[in-house]
């Protein structure tokens, strides 16, 4: 029997770009290069590594995003996923996590699965909660922030190298998995599979296909506001000397300056 | 006044210092009800007391340690619909931010995550927020239902106060999902003696520049001539130099002390999400150019190997 596997993966604006907020409040991406989240392309490795290993094995890209986040599925894609999915509706703008999941769940159901893995966190948002967002509304196992996983016999296991302790953890599938960047390097995208990835389906769903009503997401569905963006002012430039014997004398007297000795 | 839930985070009883600061931010906006679950949660009533919390709410059962996040939610919940809470307070941790989500989806409320700041406001509570990479704040509301809201580290003072602490047992009645993912086992963290790493009022970090997991000798040496916690970046971690779990930056930890000393560290993006939000930064690295001296209060342009031991001579002489 076929292991489904669905990987979520999220469009984001290049971190090294400047980002901006737009009137709205929302994310500005007109002037800012998108990519596939960096941290995504964990999620697609693992994915593909336990696809390998199985018998028969799918793995399809999901991404909730603008037209242009179809770069994102195309490049997973070209590390070699199967198929890919794109939830794109113009009421989506400036959707919450929590819109998020609800959408990104409705297409996972649609979509069929065993196995759900996505990235520990995306690099705009940087919330790191929609994995335990799609467990919470799938009504599966989480099986979070994974750096080493594996799967078998309808079984997850994995190790969650936390705060206080490591945890081994196991759950039954279907279950929600997401894995850090400790989880192991990202393949390239191969000539041959960036050359693949061209004739791979992309299905494009909107909210009306996951029954999902308009109001339910967007800016105006979304469950908190935000009021004001400012930018941080820039740092007044601080003091830089240059050492010429003296510079950890130089500190330590910067230091007593300001109390911390 | 309305109560404020506080989620507490806590180590066999030990409560950890992040939730005492979540016990100052909840004075703003009503009285604090602790929720403190697992082993040894009972011990945590005294200090939550004595940092004003006027209820604690406690269950000890063994669902907490043997599965996954999900017995929390249920007793998060449990509490939520015992006390009608004006807002729900959990620490930014990463567990802390995954039972938060599950909760805001269960009560229907929105959710912001990483505050740096929460106060009372004409239409709720505020919450301020640093975002990409810490180059704009922003100010936040929830629109709909209880705010749930998760606060980083190092955003408020602790502030002892005296609250009743009033013990009460918690009835939890777990949800089918709440043995959904075994913990099969638990190997605890060696401590090193030094500060936790988000905690800590000064941070010490080595990068690349360290050039090997034996020098970083000599940042341990200067973090323990200042009390201070050791992190480093993902270059150094990569290299095997340091293990991960001190690591500062967006797939790292997220610090914010009153001093961060960056040593043989470039200043990548990714490392600045993890602590620019920093009081006091301080930089030495051998290239003049490096971005890390963008964000520094105070740099040395110098090689670390001279600089950094010369320093901690310096402070320990200070000392006496
Ligand atoms: C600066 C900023 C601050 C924000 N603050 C808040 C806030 O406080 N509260 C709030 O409710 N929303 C907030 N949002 C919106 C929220 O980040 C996004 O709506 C949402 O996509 C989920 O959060 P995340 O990107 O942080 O995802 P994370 O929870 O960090 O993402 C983890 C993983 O989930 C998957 N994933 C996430 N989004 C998608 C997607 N669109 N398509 C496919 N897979 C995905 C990926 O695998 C990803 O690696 C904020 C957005 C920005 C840009
Ligand atoms: C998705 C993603 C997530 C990431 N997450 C993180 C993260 O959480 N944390 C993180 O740190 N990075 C992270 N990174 C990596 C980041 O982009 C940088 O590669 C990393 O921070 C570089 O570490 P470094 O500054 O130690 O090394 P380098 O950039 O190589 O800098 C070393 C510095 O040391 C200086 N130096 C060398 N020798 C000496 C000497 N003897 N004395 C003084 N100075 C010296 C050099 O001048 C140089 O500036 C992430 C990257 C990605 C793509």
């Amino acid at each position: 029997m076929s292991l489904r596997i669905v990987v979520t993966v999220k469009y984001v604006p290049d971190a090294t770009g400047d980002r901006h907020f737009a009137d709205d409040l929302t994310l500005d991406r007109e002037d800012v290069d998108g990519l596939l989240s960096e941290l995504d392309e964990y999620a697609v490795e693992q994915a593909l590594q336990i696809a390998e290993a199985a018998d028969d094995a799918e793995v399809t890209v999901l991404t909730v995003g603008p037209e242009d986040a179809k770069d994102a599925l195309r490049k997973a894609l070209s590390m070699g996923a199967d198929k890919a999915v794109h939830v794109e509706d113009d009421d989506l703008h400036g959707t919450d996590a929590l819109g998020t999941s609800l959408v990104l769940a409705k297409a996972i159901e649609e979509t069929g699965y065993d196995l759900v893995i996505s990235g520990m966190a995306s690099t705009d948002g940087t919330m790191g909660v929609v994995p335990a967002l799609l467990a919470e509304r799938l009504g599966v196992p989480q099986v979070t922030l994974l750096s080493q996983v594996s799967v078998e016999g309808g079984v997850v296991r994995g190790r969650r190298d936390g705060d206080s302790a490591s945890e081994e953890l196991e759950a039954s599938l279907p279950a929600v998995v997401s894995v850090t960047d400790q989880s192991g390097e990202a393949r390239y995208p191969s000539f041959k599979g960036i050359m693949a990835a061209k004739k791979k389906p992309v299905k494009s769903l909107d909210l009306d296909d996951l029954g999902i009503d308009a109001d339910e997401v967007g800016l105006a569905g979304a469950w908190s506001a935000v009021d004001s963006a400012t930018e941080r002012p820039a740092r007044t430039a601080g003091t830089i000397v240059k050492d010429e014997g003296e510079g950890g004398k130089q500190l330590a007297e910067f230091l007593a300056g300001q109390k911390f000795i | 006044m309305a109560e404020v839930l506080v989620f507490v985070d806590h180590v066999d009883g030990a409560v950890r210092k992040p939730t005492l600061e979540l016990l100052t931010l909840a004075r703003r906006i009503g009285d604090p009800v602790a929720v403190a679950v697992g082993a040894g949660a009972s011990a945590t009533a005294d200090v939550l007391a004595e940092h004003g919390a006027v209820r604690v709410l406690v269950s000890e059962a063994a669902e907490f340690a043997d599965y996954l996040v999900v017995p929390k939610v249920d007793a998060l919940q449990a509490a939520h619909q015992a006390v009608s809470p004006a807002a729900v307070l959990v620490s930014s941790s990463a567990e802390g931010k995954e039972i938060a989500a599950r909760l805001a989806v269960r009560v229907g409320s929105g959710i912001i995550t990483d505050a740096v700041d929460v106060e009372a406001g004409a239409e709720g509570v505020v919450a301020t927020q640093s975002v990409f990479a810490a180059s704009f704040t922003t100010k936040s509301r929830i629109t709909h239902g209880t705010p749930v809201i998760t606060v980083k580290p190092n955003s408020a003072p602790v502030e002892p106060v005296a609250g009743a602490g009033a013990v009460e047992e918690l009835a939890v009645e777990f949800s089918a999902a709440a043995t959904g993912t075994k913990v099969l086992s638990r190997t605890p963290r060696e401590s090193t003696g030094r500060p936790e790493l988000t905690e800590a009022a000064i941070v010490v970090s080595g990068g690349r520049g360290v050039n090997g997991a034996e020098n970083f000798a000599i940042i341990e040496a200067l973090a323990d001539s200042l009390g201070a916690a050791v992190g480093a970046s993902r270059a150094a971690v990569d290299a095997g130099w340091y293990p991960h779990t001190n690591q500062v930056g967006q797939t790292g930890k997220s610090v914010s002390p009153q001093l961060y000393i960056a040593n043989g560290i470039s200043g990548a993006i990714q490392h600045r999400a993890g602590m620019q939000t920093s009081k006091t930064i301080v930089a030495v690295n051998k290239d003049a150019e490096a971005p890390i001296f963008d964000l520094v209060d105070y740099g040395v342009v110098g090689d670390l190997f001279a600089v950094v031991p010369q320093l901690t001579e310096e402070i320990n002489t200070r000392k006496g």
